[in-house]
């Protein structure tokens, strides 16, 4: 984990103006306050299953998506609560889906591990650890094929490099020159296993040198870096130099799941490292180079307290799914039985 | 047991001869054999749809595995037809992102053996996709792969079609003629879901007709490809053609044989077994895989609930002996079901 900068001269915004900047805090206070209500209306027993919260890890996803256009693709892990809120789906119909609504972002259907966005391109989150890599790399031949301006954006932990799928996605869109950025999360620990026993290098990004991709290794505690490096991936990626690799360092102040008894780390580390609280830091660094005042987050914090309140009533208040459609979507409507031009339907029905 | 050479004779018989039944009385057909017709769906699908294309190993210049893409790599460039390295996980998973993305990829996975290589991206992923985002976009890629033996040793002799037909969220078809195959992958191609496709590589020399316009075949549905009144035989692929044969053999003792070509793995069409149980009273399945929790398991199971009534003996299975296929000749012979066992069966169900 790269260490915290020592109180900089000059605060650096990378150009963004007072609004924008606002808005970053906006989205990273949303996802901190979002995934606390989570953690208790999990307590309440409104959301089953796992939960994976983003709490210390909002930088990333806030920052990257700032660097994406409308039409760049973004792919996930399972821990995908934040990109869900930072790409702008409706926190009413994240939180649904966490309680298995029908209103939910995938109708109850996918739960929290398969947010999705379609909207912005948020092609979901998934499940299993390194599976979805590969199919960033498929997206990412879709845009090259296509000859889209786009770039795919593809979220993946430190613990997902370690896997056969990893390896064979980075050498294929190393091979064909693919505009997708492999943005790795290494906040060290795969699970509940520290990173030494598991993975032979340090850092994740040494292996993305093994396919000749450019790689760097960034703080992925300010979403000023975040921004700025992503907006170098996408770069690279649309000149036609093919993939990038952004190995973001930074930490989960809470467990891997709601399950998690955290018996692989200590509380003294977890307690040192909240000090890099991505939202301190940003808040601290706006005051400091007079980018807002107090009263500025007081009144974004007021009103992403109403909007995430106002999401839970939303999902409290949201029917289940109807039993009598449990059978839907496990197939497309056939084409020998649509009344569509067979094969002029689009993939996204 | 009849050998390899002796089953492509046999096999090139009966389709022949079920051509020449299927071709009476047609006009606007023509023969080809069995590479062509998917040589020709892959051709005339690309032809259709710029976003069609081809990705697998050694599909470009070395021609595919069983010679079914031999010059597309020249006709329609590296763009559309990728050599991929040998990494089916990669590949599929590729595959399952540029169906996502727009593109209607045509996966070769070379054989059958490799796809278990694949299957967390098609187990995990592309048959759920469709369904866990609730509906809101697809994985539209058709995986070719082949089914066979022949001295290739334990792990490059399996038949997992029943794995895949396991699978909520997948279309599986084994098509056993040019005509089921050349319109079966066409209609993959066109459609929404994800499709394992899977060939056989003893019967890829086989000839058949196939319509000489543009068509699709729906991918549902089982066809009674002889009609009898003794007994029922189910089977798929090359097995289909071990239970003409049979039902030939079994005529000349005066036992009248339906065969039935299940095509379409999943979904299952029962209505059309039931329907012939109902009518012969007595069923054999052929398989080439292993019995044990097997696709015959599966129908036998599900034809005694709906024609229990009907069965006048237990159903007779026939399948593969129980052990890795052994590389030694006289061992294989041993391994796979011939033409012989299929009569036994039926007359086992006929005692």
């Amino acid at each position: 984990m790269a260490k915290a900068k020592a109180e900089p001269a000059v605060a650096n915004f990378a150009g963004l103006d007072k609004d924008t900047l606002h808005e970053l805090y906006r989205q990273m206070y949303l996802i901190r306050r979002f995934e606390e209500r989570s953690a208790e209306q999990y307590a309440y027993g409104k959301i089953g299953g796992f939960l994976h919260l983003y709490i210390g890890q909002e930088a990333i996803a806030v920052g990257a998506i700032q660097a994406m256009t409308e039409r760049d693709h973004l792919i996930t892990h399972y821990r995908d609560h934040g990109y869900a809120l930072a790409i702008g789906a409706d926190p009413g119909a994240v939180m649904a889906e966490l309680f298995g609504k029908e209103t939910g972002t995938t109708k109850g259907r996918g739960g929290s591990m398969h947010l999705t966005h379609t909207d912005r391109n948020f092609w979901g989150g998934y499940a299993i650890v390194s599976g979805h890599i590969p199919i960033a790399t498929g997206l990412g031949l879709a845009v090259q094929y296509q000859e889209q301006d786009a770039v795919v954006i593809c979220i993946f932990g430190d613990g997902s490099t370690n896997a056969g799928a990893f390896h064979e996605a980075l050498n294929m869109a190393a091979v064909w020159k693919l505009p997708v950025i492999f943005l790795c999360e290494n906040n060290l620990y795969a699970m509940g296993t520290a990173w030494e026993y598991v993975s032979a290098v340090q850092q994740m990004s040494t292996k993305a040198a093994a396919y000749g991709i450019e790689a760097e290794i960034i703080d992925g505690q300010d979403v000023i870096t975040m921004y700025e490096a992503t907006q170098r991936a996408v770069e690279h990626c649309k000149a036609g130099k093919g993939p990038y690799f952004l190995e973001a360092m930074t930490y989960r102040f809470r467990g891997h799941s709601m399950a998690d008894p955290e018996t692989y780390r200590d509380k003294e580390e977890v307690e040192k490292r909240r000090s890099q609280d991505p939202l301190i830091l940003f808040k601290d660094q706006l005051l400091r180079g007079e980018m807002a005042s107090e009263d500025d987050f007081k009144s974004i914090e007021d009103t992403v307290e109403e909007q995430v309140e106002a999401a839970i009533q939303f999902a409290d208040n949201s029917a289940v799914p109807d039993p009598s459609t449990i059978e839907d979507f496990v197939y497309a409507e056939p084409i020998w039985k649509s009344n569509g031009v067979a094969g002029e339907e689009t993939a996204r029905g | 047991m009849a050998s390899t050479l002796e089953d492509l004779k046999e096999l090139q018989r009966a389709t022949e001869e079920a051509a020449e039944r299927k071709a009476a009385g047609h006009t606007g057909e023509r023969e080809i054999t069995y590479r062509d017709a998917l040589r020709e769906a892959i051709t005339e699908e690309m032809d259709r749809d710029p976003n069609v294309f081809l990705i697998g190993e050694d599909i470009g210049a070395y021609g595919g595995s069983y010679v079914v893409t031999r010059g597309f790599q020249e006709q329609y460039g590296r763009k559309r037809v990728i050599d991929a390295p040998i990494a089916e996980l990669g590949i599929v998973g590729a595959a399952v992102g540029a169906a996502m993305g727009g593109l209607r990829p045509i996966v070769e996975l070379m054989t059958i053996n490799f796809s278990l290589l694949a299957i967390d991206q098609i187990v995990n992923h592309a048959a759920k996709i469709h369904y866990m985002f609730g509906g809101q976009f697809t994985a539209p890629l058709v995986i070719r792969t082949a089914s066979g033996w022949g001295q290739l040793g334990a792990t490059h002799s399996q038949t997992f079609e029943g794995w895949f037909a396991h699978i909520p969220g997948l279309r599986v078809v084994m098509p056993s003629t040019p005509r089921d195959a050349k319109g079966f992958l066409k209609a993959a191609v066109r459609g929404n879901d994800p499709v394992m496709f899977i060939e056989h590589s003893l019967i890829y020399r086989n000839r058949g007709t196939v319509p000489d316009e543009d068509y699709i075949l729906p991918l549902e549905g089982a066809e009674v490809r002889r009609e009898g009144t003794d007994v029922t035989i189910v089977s798929w692929s090359r097995g289909m053609f071990l239970a003409l044969g049979a039902a030939d053999d079994l005529a000349q003792e005066g036992i009248s044989a339906e065969v039935i070509d299940m095509r379409v793995l999943r979904p299952l069409d029962m209505d059309t077994v039931v329907k012939s149980v109902e009518k012969t009273n007595r069923m054999v399945i052929v398989e080439e895989s292993w019995r044990t929790m097997g696709l015959g398991a599966e129908i036998a199971a599900e034809a005694q609930e709906r024609a229990f009534d009907s069965l006048d003996a237990p159903i007779g299975r026939v399948g593969s002996m129980e052990v890795p296929m052994p590389y030694a000749k006289n061992l294989e012979r041993l391994i796979i079901p011939g033409k012989d066992e299929v009569v036994a069966a039926v007359k086992e169900t006929l005692r």
